[in-house]
Order: C-alpha cells, then structure tokens, then sequence
C-alpha cells in the first residue's frame, strides 16, 4: 500500500489545523455560515437530515487494518458506533459533531487518512477495482495509476474550483468493476502490441439526472502522458463547463452540447501545448509508486488443497460461503475473500465499529493487513491462504459478515436516502431490507444468479440505480413514496444505463413488483442465462406486462 | 394559515432542535412554539435568524405540523423523520415525549 512521505503527511497534518481554526471561527462567529460552507465541505463535512456527515476518503478503496482500526474508534469515540460504506468506496459518519471534527481529522491523520475532496466541485475520491492486483485475468495493477491521479489532483490548484464535482474511475482488467464507463473519466489499463503499457480514456459518462455512458476519445494514450491528458481534459471542461445551472454541470453535458468529437479535438488540441512538460510523471516516480504495490511475500502453495477441499465437502455452509464469496487469486494458494455488508434485512453497507475492528484483526493475521471497499458496499480481504478460508468464515459468521450472496438479490446497493439524506425524496434502506427478507432463501437467491438491485432515495442516484439489474428510484407523489423501477442497467464493461419501464409503484407494491419481475425471468431465461443477457435478449415488454398486472 | 413550528440544526453538533416559547431551542417538537398566523411566523424566524448570527443555529426553516392535543406531527414526511430519527436504526431515536 501506498505510504505517505513527510510532504503527504505535512498536508493532512496542516489540514487538520487549518480547519480546527476554521471551526473555532465558524462557532465563535467570526465566519458566518455562508462562508464557512465551503470549507467544511472542502473537509467532507456536510449537513444533512439529523446532523452532520462526515465523508472519509477511502483512495481506491484500499486501507489497512490500522486504518480500519482507526474507523472503528472514531465511531465509537465521536458518532453512535458504526460508519457507512459508500458507492465510492468511501466511508461515512453520520453523526459527528462540528465541534470535534478536526479531532477526527486529526485522528484520521495520525493512520494518513484524511476527508479532502470528498465533497465540492472538485476531483473526488479515485476509485478503482476492488480486486487490483490480485483478479487472475488482470493486465495491470490499476492501484498505480490510481496513486498517480490521486497525488496529481490532491489540492490541484487549477482543479479547486471546477463547474462541479468529477470523478474519475480506473481499472486494470478486462471485467470492469470500477464501473469506468459511468464516471466523468474512466481509465482502462491496456498494453499495446509493441509492449507498452497506456489507457483507453473514457470521457463523459454519469449518473444522476442525466444518465450516459461516455465515450472513448482516445483508445491508446501512453502511460507517460497520462497526467498532461489528463490536465488536458480538465482545462477545458474548466473553461466551458456550465456554471450557470448546476444540474448542467457535468463534463456529461459538455460532450453531450458540444459532441464528442469536437471535445476531442480541443483536448488534443491543448494536449499538445502540454505534452512533454513537467506535467507529466518522470518514469522515476513512477518506479518510486509502483514499489508501494510490488508483489507480496507469498507463499509457493499448491492450487488446491486436500485439508480445504475437505472441509468444504463435509460443511455446507461453508460450502455455499466459498463459492459465492471467495475467487481465485493470481497466487496459487490464495483466494479472494468477500465480506458481504448485507446480511438478509440489514442496512446495505452499513458496518458496526466491532464489525470493523473484526475485519481489521481478519486482514492483519490473514491479509498482510489490506482491506478492499468495493463500490457494491462490501469488503474485500484480497491475499488470504485457502487454508485459512475456514477460520475466516469461522469468525465472519460470529459477527453477521458471512452471508454467502455475493452478486446475487439480496446484495442490495442502497444510498442512505431519507433515512439520513436531506436531498433525498424517499427512503431506500426500509426497501431494500424487505426485498433481501422476501429472497431471503439462499437456494432460490443462487438459482436466480447474478442480479444486482441498485436503489437511490432521489434523482442523484448515490444508489447507482440507473446501472442496476433493477433499479429503484424513490419519488416523492403528493407526499408518499414511490419508486420508479428500471431495468437492463449495467456497471461492468458492458454498460448500459437501465430503461424506464412504467410508471412510478407505491412503497408496498414494490417488492411484489419485484418477485414479479424475477418470475418473468425464470420463465422465459434459456439454460445458463443470467437476468441481464435475458432481458437484453427479449427486451423490456414480457417485464413490463408482468409488471405492472393487476389482480 | 396552516400550523407551523420553526426547525433547525444545532451548530456545535448538527443535531435537530426547535424553537420553543421562551426563545429557546429544544430537540423535543413537543417543546415547539407553535405559529397559526403569517405575522407570528416572520417574527419567529426573525428570531431563528437572530439566533443563527448568535452561532446557536443554522438553517431554520418553517415547518407544517398537525397538532394533536399535545402531540405536534410533521405533516410532510421528511420532517416526521427528522423528528424520530432514521427509521431503520429504533435504538437511535431521539427522545421525543411526541
């Protein structure tokens, strides 16, 4: 993993004490609230339903067991026990008080964390694949790159003040699970046939009100050039980004208004003012980062093994556990073990400070101490001994973190919505706590298969609806809630933004609504055929006239 | 004119407070002063913004109740669960004698 060096931690450091004044002046009054606004969201404070939310930036969802330890004890020491896991491979608190939070910051500080750009118009936490560096089909750790992008736009002084918030998204394989395609900018790690190693830049896509899947503007940039494209891309989407509107803001809309081809052309454009400068990395820096992430010291274990396999075969749950939840590791040995978030009825995402301190113990005797946040809202323990798998589950289950549905129905990804969120216009917890009850049945969750259902209490979509399987979107009818469902979403490298299919279904028909919808699945899916293949293949109407019957 | 108590979030800790008769803000609708006229309601808020320059606040806003006897319930939902808390966490709702 990364560490930081005396100027990463001097920044946070000074952070911290730049906003412990910054609070000291908002409470004594010196700043009013419309000036303090923007430095408090700067820190990823904001003000929501019931208090403040804190928002902690997670870089590419990778932390320690000293970091998730440190997680744990701000819950317990300034908020009510727990933290959320965002869409972001962030993590929040909920209940945080203005007046400690630059102990928190401070604490967050001490294990080289920190809560910059996690809010404003600016470049955001950069996310990646939760299984870099491990995934067997891999082409390239994407945590490298990502270490790059997130010192390059940390404080970027051209950067602070964008038209509105960008993010950006990269990944190293094949099987996209960054969700590349539905970010401002989405980097895929490719190799070309000399060799040499570059990106596939994906500019434009998004989610919230208007969702789109972006366009490549480039389909090879060389790995040397990354950040002088980059900047490239970013000064011009600063020079003509809307700032009149804020739902017109995106970089989405820039393509969208101007086309993509004339977008690439200015950015080639400016490209090659700034190609070959200081901008971009010297291949020593480079060399430096990528030591951070060199290959483990792993054992040379056989692929698979009889101890294991038999334990498998004489415990079934253990059984359905690795096989719903652990993949394949590049070491031979070694798996991948997923840690769900959403126990049947539970709140998707959510984590206890106990559960967390579990998981940093997890990662610390069996991981080389590395957690993983994926944007589905589970974790990750990406280097563990198959041998250990079984004392894994052991534990995991002890602490309700063993729930074998990786992938299937109830791996439900919800937003807070208006449960916490003070933009949301329904709730989606409650609904996704009755649809994982209603799928409960393991059995039938696995011969249903793979079936994302996003939520989102509001347009914004946190809950990543519009590239769910099925996605939920709650509204607002004359005061009760509603939801819009759509269907034929997808995050991965086959992504598509998921179609309307009627009108909007009150709160207590919804999870009807949904057994329906995967009925119409079971008819009519050929052998083998995931719900996503199937509904791409026959389209929206067999799911609409279902859906939408009455008795 | 519909009923209405003014809302708000607490500065030092975010927490939801209302204001109360004797100009006060307590985390309980119960305690909410209760306004039935427009000019009682501008003064009011006049108040919560005196209070927000006062760093006591921020954010206050009007808020439509029906009120029950002694019983003040949100008519929009939003605000109801700003009232109880995240519905999905019972073991964190606030006190409220409501």
């Amino acid at each position: 993993m990364y560490v930081y060096n005396l100027v990463d931690q001097s920044l946070v450091n000074q952070r911290v004490q730049q906003f412990r004044d910054q609070v000291r002046r908002r409470l004594s009054g010196e700043l009013n609230e419309e000036e303090f606004k923007p430095l408090r969201l700067m820190n990823g404070l904001y003000l929501q339903l019931h208090a403040y939310m804190l928002r902690v930036a997670i870089p590419y969802g990778t932390l320690s067991s000293k970091q998730m330890r440190a997680l744990a004890h701000i819950a317990v020491r300034y908020d009510k026990g727990y933290g959320h896991f965002t869409t972001r491979q962030n993590l929040q608190f909920n209940w945080p008080k203005l007046k400690e939070t630059p102990d928190i910051l401070a604490d967050l500080a001490d294990v080289q964390m920190h809560a910059f750009q996690t809010s404003g118009n600016c470049i955001r936490n950069v996310t990646a694949d939760q299984y870099a560096g491990v995934a067997v089909e891999e082409i390239a750790d994407p945590r490298i790159t990502a270490e790059v992008v997130r010192q390059w736009s940390t404080l970027h002084p051209e950067f602070s003040f964008l038209p509105r918030k960008f993010k950006i998204a990269v990944t190293g394989s094949k099987r996209d699970r960054a969700a590349v395609r539905v970010h401002d900018i989405g980097l895929i790690i490719k190799i070309n046939e000399a060799g040499e190693m570059g990106y596939e830049v994906i500019v434009g896509g998004g989610l919230g009100r208007t969702p789109i899947v972006g366009v490549t503007i480039r389909e090879f940039l060389p790995q040397q050039f990354l950040l002088s494209y980059l900047e490239s891309i970013l000064r011009i989407y600063n020079q003509i980004g809307r700032r009149d509107n804020i739902y017109k803001a995106r970089i989405k809309i820039v393509i969208h208004e101007l086309g993509a081809k004339e977008f690439t052309r200015r950015v080639e454009k400016e490209w090659k003012t700034i190609r070959d400068t200081a901008i971009d990395l010297p291949v020593g820096e480079y060399e430096r980062i990528r030591a951070f992430f060199a290959p483990l010291p792993y054992q040379s274990l056989p692929k698979n093994d009889a101890g294991f396999s038999h334990l498998e075969f004489e415990n079934q749950d253990f059984s359905h556990w690795v096989r719903g939840n652990t993949l394949p590791h590049r070491q031979s040995g070694y798996s991948i073990a997923n840690i769900s978030l959403k126990p049947i009825g539970g709140i998707p995402g959510d984590a206890s400070a106990k559960q967390m301190e579990v998981v940093a113990d997890l990662a610390e005797k069996f991981s080389f101490g590395e957690i993983r946040v994926a944007h589905e809202q589970n974790l990750v323990l990406p280097h563990v001994k198959q041998t250990d798998l079984y004392s894994i589950w052991n534990t995991l289950k002890e602490h309700n973190l063993a729930t074998p549905n990786l992938g299937l129905i109830s791996d439900i990804i919800a937003c807070p919505g208006m449960d916490y969120c003070s933009l949301a216009t329904a709730r989606s917890i409650p609904l996704a706590q009755d649809i994982s009850n209603r799928f409960s049945n393991l059995r039938r969750q696995n011969d249903i298969g793979e079936l994302s259902v996003n939520i989102s209490g509001c347009i914004n979509a946190c809950g990543h609806h519009h590239v769910g399987h099925i996605g939920l979107l709650g509204v607002d009818r004359k005061g009760e809630e509603y939801y819009q469902v759509t269907i034929g979403g997808s995050a991965d490298e086959n992504a598509s933004i998921g179609e309307i299919i009627g009108p909007a279904i009150p709160y207590d028909e919804v999870v009807d609504a949904i057994e329906r919808v995967v009925e119409t699945y079971v008819d009519l899916r050929a052998k083998n055929e995931s719900f996503i293949d199937a509904y791409r293949r026959v389209g929206k109407q067999p799911f609409k006239e279902n859906l939408y019957v009455t008795n | 004119m519909e009923t209405k108590v003014i809302s708000a979030n607490r500065l030092e800790d975010g927490i939801v407070v209302y204001i109360t008769k004797d100009n006060n803000w307590s985390e309980c609708i119960s305690d909410a002063e209760v306004f039935n006229d427009e000019a009682a309601c501008d003064e009011a808020l006049s108040k919560a913004y005196t209070a927000e320059e006062a760093c006591i606040v921020v954010g206050s806003y009007l808020v439509e109740i029906e009120q029950k006897g002694e019983y003040y319930n949100p008519t929009k939902y939003r605000e109801f669960i700003r009232v109880i808390g995240p519905t999905v966490r019972p073991d964190l709702a606030r006190q409220v004698r409501s």
